[in-house]
């Protein structure tokens, strides 16, 4: 559904994996640009009714994008930079409550 | 009577689509009345979209008692709401009435607190209302979410909450159901009395109806002397901060922190945690997070999602008024900045008295008339 622009082609290369899958991206997209891209279409499951979403907006608004990142539930990922090596899982229902402990 | 059938005529007409207007409409289409709401749309001030959700009672009323049972009332009747509103729209509205607590954050607050509520149920009609002052160490057997800067609390069990946006859903929702003709775009310009009734027109062109019940909120000011009444209500800022979804950690609604049933958290500056000189002259949404975290210490672990600011609808008391217009009997004011724990009372008691033509007893004080008292009486 989605590809990289042309002029993005020379961007050096990321790994991250997506639930446990090795996935590439490029340096400079962000988390939700670099999932969309791999053609995932769906990155978290709302807390109300447990509908499964993919990022929207991709500019910060709408919260469709959430994520796990590196563990840290709830981020979205349109607003985060793709970074190598990065461990991005779907975000569930709830953030749960031992992850905001302060 | 006003003949079947005309589009443009009804019973009654209720200027204003928001929580007030819409608990009007549904109690007055409850009682039989041929109901048309005219809404100015979403792009009115529309508390109804950006108020707290609390159904509350306790600290109500200083100053005037029977704001605290006119409160209390409401609140009670409140779950006969919800029953109505889950059949009639076909959805719950999460109102739960579980108790609420004030959180105080100093000796002085909560000595501020308890000597204002000492004063308020000294008064004759509210010995009964019950309520308890907790130290430190009971407030966190109940709520052990609190933070060491929690140095006690007052605790009410006639105070709780309900999903406002549900709320506001479900009113239209279950008057559309009832038949009544909601007409959104709807700005009303004048209210003109005619042959026993009104006419009301806008940009839109005119209907007629046998009563008219203003529940503009702060348009009631501009609406209520064209019918001989008096409305001087004005805008009173109101901000609340959300948060990411989170797994239920507080049941029961505070006065400025409440977990909504879908898990967001809301921190605002309740009118009834006024007084403060801590929230007074300084950034707001700020010291509302910071106290906020200081009663809660694991908000601060959590995502903001939104902040936002909406007009309270205010008094010259801060009560609200309800009134029938003496030179131009069939003509009501129903306003007030609680609309969300008032709706019971609207729904269900005021509607059908506006229908029969005569406001209750209850609301006898509520007239604008006592912002018009000679100084000397």
């Amino acid at each position: 559904m989605f590809r990289p622009m042309r002029e993005t082609a020379n961007a050096a290369a990321l790994n991250f994996t997506f639930d446990g899958r090795a996935l590439k991206g490029r340096a400079g997209d962000t988390v939700a640009a670099a999932l969309l891209a791999n053609g995932i279409t769906s990155c978290r499951e709302t807390p109300v009714s447990g509908a499964p979403r993919a990022p929207y907006c991709l500019m910060g608004i709408c919260f469709d994008c959430l994520v796990v990142i590196d563990g840290v539930g709830n981020r979205q990922g349109c607003l985060v930079p793709l970074t190598d090596g990065m461990a991005i899982e779907t975000q569930h229902g709830r953030r749960h409550v031992e992850e905001v402990e302060a | 009577m006003i003949p079947n059938g005309n589009r443009n005529e009804g019973d009654v007409v209720v200027i204003g689509g928001g929580v007030v207007g819409g608990a009007i409409a549904l109690g007055l289409a409850r009682s039989g009345a041929r109901v048309i709401v005219l809404d100015e749309g979403d792009v009115a001030f529309r508390a109804s979209r950006g108020n707290f959700a609390l159904v509350w009672v306790q600290s109500k009323g200083f100053g005037m008692p029977e704001y605290a049972l006119w409160s209390r009332r409401s609140a009670d009747d409140w779950h006969g709401l919800a029953a109505i509103l889950r059949e009639e729209a076909g959805f719950d509205v999460a109102h739960s009435q579980p108790g609420g607590f004030m959180l105080c954050l100093s000796e002085n607050e909560l000595n501020k607190r308890v000597e204002m509520m000492r004063r308020l149920h000294n008064s004759q009609p509210l010995t009964d209302f019950s309520y308890e002052v907790l130290d430190h160490a009971e407030t966190k057997r109940r709520l052990p979410a609190i933070g060491k800067d929690v140095v006690g609390s007052l605790y009410s069990p006639l105070d709780g909450h309900v999903n406002s946006l549900k709320l506001f859903r479900a009113l239209r929702e279950a008057t559309i159901r009832r038949g009544v003709d909601y007409r959104p775009e709807h700005p009303v310009e004048s209210i003109v009395p005619r042959e026993g009734g009104f006419a009301i027109s806008g940009p839109w062109g005119e209907v007629r109806a046998g009563r008219v019940v203003l529940c503009a909120g702060l348009g009631n000011a501009r609406l209520a002397p064209m019918v001989g009444l008096d409305a001087p209500v004005k805008p009173s800022k109101g901000q609340i901060i959300v948060t990411e979804k989170t797994e239920p950690f507080l049941h029961n609604p505070m006065v400025t922190v409440r977990q909504t049933d879908e898990g967001g958290v809301m921190i605002g500056d309740s009118q009834e945690d006024r007084g403060f000189d801590t929230i007074v002259g300084q950034p707001i949404l700020s010291t509302m997070a910071e106290r906020a975290v200081k009663m809660f210490p694991r908000l601060a672990g959590l995502n903001v999602v939104r902040t936002w600011s909406a007009l309270r609808v205010m008094s010259p008391d801060g009560f609200p008024i309800y009134d029938q217009s003496e030179t131009h009997p069939g003509a009501f004011v129903v306003t007030c900045h609680s609309g969300v724990t008032l709706a019971a009372n609207h729904a269900l008691t005021l509607a059908p008295a506006i229908l029969a033509g005569e406001l209750p007893d209850a609301v006898a004080t509520f007239t604008a008339r006592r912002f018009h008292v000679p100084a000397h009486a």
